[in-house]
């Protein structure tokens, strides 16, 4: 749920619960108020018929209502020296709404030359449903007004207040350790915002630090590597070639070998994933695939041969790519090498060159790769009798990403399919 | 022929002098940058192994004093740095080749050859051994006379043995050289034998006196029968 609209559902609650706290206690002392200002003018009256009474008699004799507001009769004495001024509220028949309606009544009594008489005045009230019903309204109003113009001034002054923020946030979303230069950036002088702003860029430093670091470990490890292994290779190979060993003994030390250059291998892979990610490679041109394909099968012809597989090129078009060349040369060898490699015996390499597009396929194992770990570092595939360094993909993945090429595998119709998309060929590499 | 090898650390040094003595030539060493520039203004070499990376200064700063001095050494650089500038600043400076740590012995073996061969240009490119001559402009080889068909690979595979009579050169070095970086996978070696087995055969019905010997199934020397 948006911040906006989190605050836009807890304002309008309470505003809902003191609003109507407010209206009941307004309503109350409202009626509270006119029950006062009425009960003050009965009172009033109540003062002007005694007086009348004194100069007019015959109103004694007015037992009904009638025309005006009070009534009088005769009681005992007993009953009228305990009666006490009493306020009530009543239903009375009114002719003009032609239905009973509340009014208020006095009722009192007086005593006149020795007689008692019991005295009600009425006025007529308020109907209190018609208050409550008018209340309703009005708060219901107010209320919606209120609602919306919090939506408003939301929305407005929020948003405002808020751009920064989501300007910040767009530009951190977008960061990308080793590509992106700039640490992201705010402009405002809102304190929180910019406090965000330094716990987020330290942060971000501190991981380019280690991103930084990290890749110059890699660099430096496999550089220091080169010349002990280069030692410990060149030894092993005098040592053979000195003869004279038990066979025994020169298998064992043909093994050691193996693995070394396993190592060497492995080290060089590395440091051209390092070299690749790090941008080391500038040369930029125009590169013709077709020809790299060509150059590629050529090279790789006996292998095919030599693995009874079948490898046949489609061109469709010329596709010419700008980028380094050596670095075209390890996608698109590495891609038809492993076609070639993981294939079966009479089986078949499809090599396929579209507007923008390479498409190499091959049978293989009948099961599909892990398409979402296809292109990690040191992947292997089931298959467990393959020991190449699992580095192959992965390097054609950073040349890719390098670019801005996209890169595809899936498995279809029991081939295995792998796919470059050139489309951002014309993206200047960033330096 | 004189060989200067510069190169501080001094196990490679040992291995790259014992294995190029083999070749018969006289061999020279510095490990340091001072050392170097002291005997190349002292003596002269056929060729000489450059590090760059060197205790006291750079191999570049060598190659500089080599060519203000006009010498016309040949000169290798061998670098742990797989660096295109690196390589590029060097050949301009004047090296006729770059080699990367590590190599294999058998590689740098024909390196060192291969420069050789090319500054005493007499206008023969060819190496003749026995009955056998290899055509390097033509890219063809002839046994008594008679040319035998070799495919592409087929010829480098006998120009990497001829650059290398009698020593080992492993699978992957052979691998490595003739194939270049595409070939790196487990069964490099299955594939390796299969291409000897067929140069072999040629060279055995031209009734070639040149072999190619296993050794110890790591790999094969070419000897003279």
């Amino acid at each position: 749920m948006k911040l906006l609209n989190k605050s836009l559902k807890y304002l309008s609650i309470s505003i809902l619960l003191i609003v109507t706290i407010w209206s009941i206690i307004f309503y109350i002392n409202m009626l509270d108020e006119i029950q006062d200002s009425i009960d003050d003018g009965l009172e009033n009256y109540k003062v002007l018929i005694l007086q009348k009474v004194d100069t007019d008699p015959s109103i004694l004799k007015k037992s009904f209502f009638d025309e005006s507001n009070y009534a009088i009769r005769e009681i005992g004495e007993k009953r009228a020296l305990s009666m006490k001024d009493q306020y009530r509220d009543t239903l009375m028949y009114m002719q003009d709404e032609d239905d009973l309606e509340p009014v208020r009544m006095l009722t009192t009594a007086f005593e006149h030359k020795g007689d008692f008489y019991e005295l009600k005045i009425i006025n007529s009230m308020v109907e209190e449903d018609d208050l409550i019903e008018d209340l309703f309204w009005s708060v219901f109003w107010l209320y919606v007004i209120l609602v919306v113009s919090i939506i408003l001034i939301n929305n407005i002054v929020l948003r405002k207040l808020w751009k920064p923020f989501y300007n910040f946030l767009n530009q951190v979303t977008k960061f990308r350790l080793g590509s992106t230069r700039d640490l992201p950036n705010i402009s405002t002088d809102v304190k929180e915002f910019n406090m965000l702003k330094n716990a987020v860029n330290s942060l971000l430093q501190h991981s380019l630090e280690t991103y930084q670091h990290q890749k110059q470990f890699i660099e430096n490890a496999s550089h220091e590597l080169q010349t002990p292994l280069a030692i410990a290779t060149n030894k092993l190979e005098l040592l053979l070639e000195k003869g004279n060993i038990e066979s025994e003994q020169a298998e064992g030390i043909a093994q050691v070998l193996q693995i070394i250059e396993r190592l060497i291998r492995l080290n060089k892979s590395l440091l051209l994933l390092t070299k690749i990610e790090n941008k080391q490679f500038f040369d930029q041109q125009n590169i013709s695939l077709n020809r790299i394909v060509q150059q590629t099968l050529e090279d790789l012809e006996e292998f095919a041969t030599f693995k009874n597989v079948k490898v046949t090129i489609h061109e469709h078009t010329d596709l010419n790519v700008e980028m380094d060349p050596a670095l075209a040369n390890i996608i698109v060898s590495n891609l038809i090498r492993n076609a070639i490699f993981h294939n079966l015996p009479q089986g078949n390499v499809s090599v396929d060159i579209k507007t923008d597009m390479l498409t190499i396929s091959n049978t293989g194992k009948r099961e599909p790769l892990e398409t979402d770990k296809v292109f990690n570092r040191f992947y292997k595939s089931s298959d467990k009798k393959m020991d190449g360094t699992g580095l192959g993909l992965a390097i054609m993945k950073a040349v890719c990403n390098l670019y801005g090429f996209r890169v595809s595998y899936r498995y279809l119709a029991d081939r295995h399919c792998f796919e470059i998309q050139f489309k951002n060929s014309q993206e200047k590499v960033e330096r | 022929m004189k060989l200067l090898i510069v190169e501080d650390e001094e196990e490679l040094l040992e291995t790259i002098a014992t294995s190029l003595a083999k070749e018969h030539f006289i061999i020279e060493s510095a490990s340091d940058y001072l050392t170097a520039m002291d005997k190349i203004r002292m003596y002269d070499y056929d060729c000489i192994l450059l590090d760059i990376m060197l205790p006291g200064g750079s191999g570049l700063q060598v190659l500089e004093e080599l060519k203000q001095s006009q010498k016309s050494e040949n000169i290798i650089i061998i670098s742990a740095k797989d660096s295109l500038d690196d390589k590029l600043i060097g050949l301009e400076l004047g090296a006729d080749d770059y080699l990367t740590k590590p190599f294999h012995i058998a590689e740098l073996n024909a390196r060192v050859k291969a420069v050789l061969r090319r500054k005493k240009l007499d206008g023969k490119h060819t190496i003749e051994l026995g009955n056998v001559v290899l055509n390097l402009s033509e890219r063809q080889l002839s046994v008594n006379g008679e040319i035998v068909a070799l495919n592409r690979k087929e010829f480098d595979v006998l120009n990497y043995f001829l650059l290398n009579i009698n020593r080992l050169i492993t699978k992957s070095a052979l691998a490595e050289h003739v194939w270049g970086d595409n070939i790196d996978q487990a069964d490099n070696l299955d594939f390796i034998y299969y291409q000897i087995k067929n140069l072999r055969k040629k060279l055995q019905t031209a009734n070639a006196v040149i072999e190619i010997e296993s050794v110890y199934g790591v790999g094969y020397k070419l000897v003279e029968k």
